[in-house]
């Protein structure tokens, strides 16, 4: 039954973890770029909630703000397309990446300047209540957690599968000179794609910061989220999921048994383990260059 | 504009085009001689500390701009290399050994941490590398009775033929010996870049097959390249800790290995002449963000008042700025300006125009 | 003795036999093309010689020397040299620099040597640099010496991968699609170098080529594949001439 509790626990942070990955998953299977600021827009998207919310601040009630919210952060992640990412147009993946580590640093900041560096946690309903199950007491914010993160990343599989828009994201990520022969209009869909995983990085800020408390270093999740992408295989949607589930039980559970401070190493230890086991993730997509 | 008149190959392969380029390198080395007559203290370990970056940014160079294996875990090896030269100089050592074999460490460590990563690429081998660089602190405070764990280390004086050189009672020693290092490492680079395997390693960058069906043998060229860059970074390393004088696990954490790699990024991939930009800006920059603050403050006629994450927020602003309007960093601009000056008044904007390339997947390689 | 000797080779990605059952050798000094098809298998050919596939069975020989039994990057050490189809140039770094790589098989000095730059490192560049100096000379590519590839026309990108694998001082040349992509002009111009390659340096030329003017032109002998199997094999009149070749390229008169 303690297991169990852990479990729950673990999952619930784990979902936090999945939905990062999510987006990160989300931006390179459309646009082949690794968002490093991935971890500061979930930070940046739960201080703007906070912000909507919380009596100090404007007061808007809970599920007024939300959507307000969510509407910011697409916008947001539009935005960055256009101001930023658009211009990298054919640069290189490492280029890319080192623009969005440096982007999350500004993030970092300009949150910091806003919001102040003091740890504070979002206002909402669902807050101190707990569904009682047998000898089992789950917090109703877990619960939450968990139903959100599983239906969203379900719809965005589907969207990404079943949908024309979804396919052509795909195609756009694979040959963007191809793709734009074929008439899809590479820009507006990567545009898309950065304002979807503006919404995605809300979601999950949202339900980190009702769950616990968000301060402007909280982005460094990020890191961790990594891990749990690399270990679903960069590129799989249910993939990040998963290996944000399991980043999020491994914690709890190397605490327990194998001691306190290993918590913050496994997953870590894990991801490394991965890469030199399966050196391009564990759903490898990396096949020879045909010459 | 300089023409220059080659007559002989060994024009081609020293490291100058001419006497007039020559002499310019001479002078700004003699200027680095001088500093410490010129400048007051505090300004003088400002320098030492942009010295320092630099080391390490060459350190980082060799793998990231001419190998092309972006490392995001860098600071994991400038702390083996800061740890390894104390225990050794603990251990009764002379500096002028212990200081060399702690590079030699980080290398070999290096090499050992680059076999399983050898097959890895692109954004794999950042995050890798990245993981490294958050589990090092871990490893450090785990391994407490070698490194000192949370309570840490202190840097002992160091003694180089009978000098006693310490970085706040002797600074000036302690500038020349980190310019001397300097000066090794920068020959070192060089020659490397005009030398075979230096090619090899941007052969290895650009084009992993072609380099293969020319002979060249990746997996050990890319061990090479992870030896030497981890040995120089180590060396980098060790002269920290002695330029901290106290160090522990979270001196060297994940984001000086980010900060590490943005700095060469800014100065401008692939050439050595970025590792030294780079380190100016990382050097200076908090110098003069807080001289601007204070003038701002005094504009405003308010207190100056502390910003956490100034620093690092500017600095991130800068590399947006570069990796946008100048993805060949500060050396790439430095090489349009003297075009323009050397071509005045001839030169046109799209010079240095590239033809337009359009994303093909990285996925196969 | 023949100088290349591919003996039943066959190749499989997954499902698809890419090269089946093939042989054919190349005599010392001549000039040996492969045409085909588009997916005929023509540059997998040229894959599995430079090792970066290996064959489910069969083998492939340089004179007495099992391929094999080495590696990819030792392929150049046996004296082949290769150039590719889609150009794979060092492109951030000048002519010079690319035409240097490849005289890294003849490397002899150690890492320490070269971070010293002894005068025997200092002597071996030299000597790099003259035999590199002969074949810009040989292809005309002295205005373009010490450019950029990222800035360099197609035309000449082709010519530097050439002088590259001239570079690495081969016995056997392996061309992908020298022609593809060249002006009428410049593919004449590649003709003569071919001839050149094979009669003033005496090296064997094994291209894969789909210009049938420069392929009777030049070679000797002429392999037609279609689907990863051997059609015709014999002078370029013949082969064209051939009803298995017709057919594969143009359908079956009816």
């Amino acid at each position: 039954m303690d297991n169990l509790q852990l479990v729950i626990s673990g999952l619930a942070n784990g979902c936090v973890y999945g939905l990062i990955a999510l987006g990160f998953v989300l931006i390179y299977k459309a646009t082949e770029a690794v968002n490093f600021a991935q971890g500061d827009m979930m930070m940046l998207g739960a201080f703007v909630t906070i912000g909507l919310t919380n009596a100090e601040y404007m007061g808007l009630p809970f599920w007024v703000a939300v959507p307000i919210s969510l509407g910011l952060m697409a916008g947001f992640g539009v935005l960055l397309d256009r101001l930023l990412i658009r211009r990298m147009f054919g640069e290189s993946q490492t280029s890319v990446v080192i623009l969005t580590i440096a982007l999350g640093f500004v993030i970092r900041f300009v949150a910091g300047l806003i919001w102040g560096h003091e740890p504070q946690t979002l206002q909402n309903p669902l807050a101190g209540k707990d569904i009682r199950f047998g000898g089992l007491v789950l917090g109703l914010e877990d619960v939450a957690v968990i139903t959100v993160t599983v239906l969203l990343t379900l719809s965005l599989y589907l969207f990404f599968a079943r949908t024309k828009l979804g396919l052509a994201m795909q195609a756009a990520s694979q040959n963007q000179l191809a793709a734009y022969y074929m008439g899809i209009p590479v820009k507006r869909v990567q545009g898309l794609i950065w304002g979807l995983a503006g919404m995605v990085a809300c979601v999950a800020g949202i339900l980190f910061a009702a769950k616990g408390a968000v301060d402007p270093s909280s982005g460094l999740l990020g890191i961790k989220a990594f891990a749990a992408a690399v270990i679903g295989g960069f590129g799989s949607l249910p993939g990040a999921l998963a290996g944000g589930l399991i980043v999020g039980v491994i914690e709890p559970f190397a605490s327990r048994y194998i001691a306190a401070g290993y918590s913050q190493i496994a997953p870590y230890a894990l991801v490394l383990l991965v890469l030199i086991l399966r050196p391009h993730g564990l759903f490898s997509q990396i096949r020879l260059k045909k010459v | 504009m300089r023409i220059v008149f080659k007559t002989s190959y060994l024009q081609d392969i020293r490291p100058w085009k001419d006497g007039y380029q020559l002499s310019l390198y001479l002078i700004l080395l003699a200027c680095a001689l001088a500093a410490p007559l010129l400048l007051d203290d505090f300004y003088l370990g400002e320098l030492t500390n942009v010295l320092i970056w630099a080391i390490a940014g060459m350190g980082l160079m060799v793998l990231t701009g001419h190998t092309g294996q972006a490392s995001l875990g860098h600071a994991a090896f400038l702390a083996i290399g800061c740890y390894a030269n104390i225990i050794l100089l603990e251990q009764g050592l002379p500096f002028l050994l212990a200081f060399p074999l702690a590079g030699l460490i980080t290398g070999v460590l290096g090499v050992i941490i680059a076999i399983p990563a050898l097959r890895m690429h692109g954004i794999y081998l950042a995050i890798a590398t990245l993981a490294l660089s958050v589990l090092m602190d871990d490893i450090i405070v785990l391994s407490e009775p070698l490194t000192g764990g949370v309570a840490g280390k202190f840097a002992p004086p160091v003694r180089v033929f009978g000098i006693e050189i310490d970085r706040w009672g002797t600074p000036r020693a302690f500038y020349w010996l980190v310019l001397a290092v300097v000066v090794i490492v920068t020959l070192g680079y060089i020659n490397l870049l005009r030398a075979p395997l230096g090619r090899s390693f941007i052969a290895v960058r650009d084009s992993e097959v072609s380099a293969q069906a020319m002979g060249v043998h990746i997996a050990r060229t890319k061990v090479m390249s992870f030896f030497l860059s981890c040995a120089v970074t180590g060396l980098a390393g060790a002269l920290m800790g002695l330029f901290a004088g106290a160090f522990n696990n979270e001196t060297f954490s994940v984001v000086i290995s980010i900060l590490l790699l943005m700095m060469i990024v800014i100065g401008g991939l692939g050439s050595i002449h970025g590792a030294f930009f780079g380190a100016i800006v990382i050097g200076f920059l908090p110098q003069f963000l807080s001289i601007s603050k204070e003038w701002v403050g005094a504009l405003i006629g308010g207190n100056t008042v502390a910003i956490p994450g100034l620093e690092t927020g500017v600095f991130g602003l800068i590399l947006i700025f570069f990796v946008l309007f100048e993805p060949m960093g500060i050396y790439g601009r430095w090489l349009k300006i003297r075009t323009w000056f050397e071509l005045f008044p001839f030169y046109r904007r799209d010079m240095f125009k590239r033809q337009k390339s359009y994303l093909k997947t990285e996925r196969l390689r | 003795m023949s100088l290349l000797t591919l003996d039943n080779v066959t190749l499989r990605f997954g499902g698809l036999t890419a090269v089946d059952a093939l042989s054919f050798s190349v005599e010392p000094g001549e000039v040996f093309a492969i045409v085909g098809p588009n997916g005929a298998g023509k540059s997998t050919v040229f894959n599995l010689i430079s090792r970066f596939y290996d064959p489910a069975s069969g083998s492939i020989r340089l004179e007495n020397d099992d391929l094999l039994a080495h590696e990819s990057s030792d392929i150049a050490n046996l004296g082949i040299a290769r150039t590719f189809q889609n150009i794979e140039l060092f492109e951030h770094a000048t002519v010079l620099q690319n035409l240097l790589v490849g005289r890294h098989r003849h490397r002899r000095s150690t890492m320490l040597s070269e971070l010293f730059f002894l005068p025997s490192v200092r002597r071996a560049e030299i000597e790099n640099r003259e035999k590199v100096e002969e074949i810009i000379d040989f292809l005309d590519l002295q205005p373009h010496r010490d450019k950029m590839i990222a800035g360099l026309p197609y035309g000449v990108r082709k010519v530097v991968e050439v002088a590259r694998a001239l570079a690495t001082g081969p016995r056997l040349l392996l061309l992908d699609e020298p022609a593809s992509g060249l002006s009428v002009e410049e593919t004449s111009d590649m003709r003569w170098w071919i001839e050149d390659i094979r009669r003033q340096m005496g090296i064997t030329v094994l291209m894969v080529e789909h210009d049938m003017g420069l392929v009777s032109g030049v070679s000797d002998r002429v392999l037609a594949m279609a689907d990863g199997a051997r059609l015709a094999l014999g002078t370029p009149e013949e082969v064209q001439s051939h009803p298995a070749v017709i057919e594969a390229y143009l359908g079956r008169a009816s």
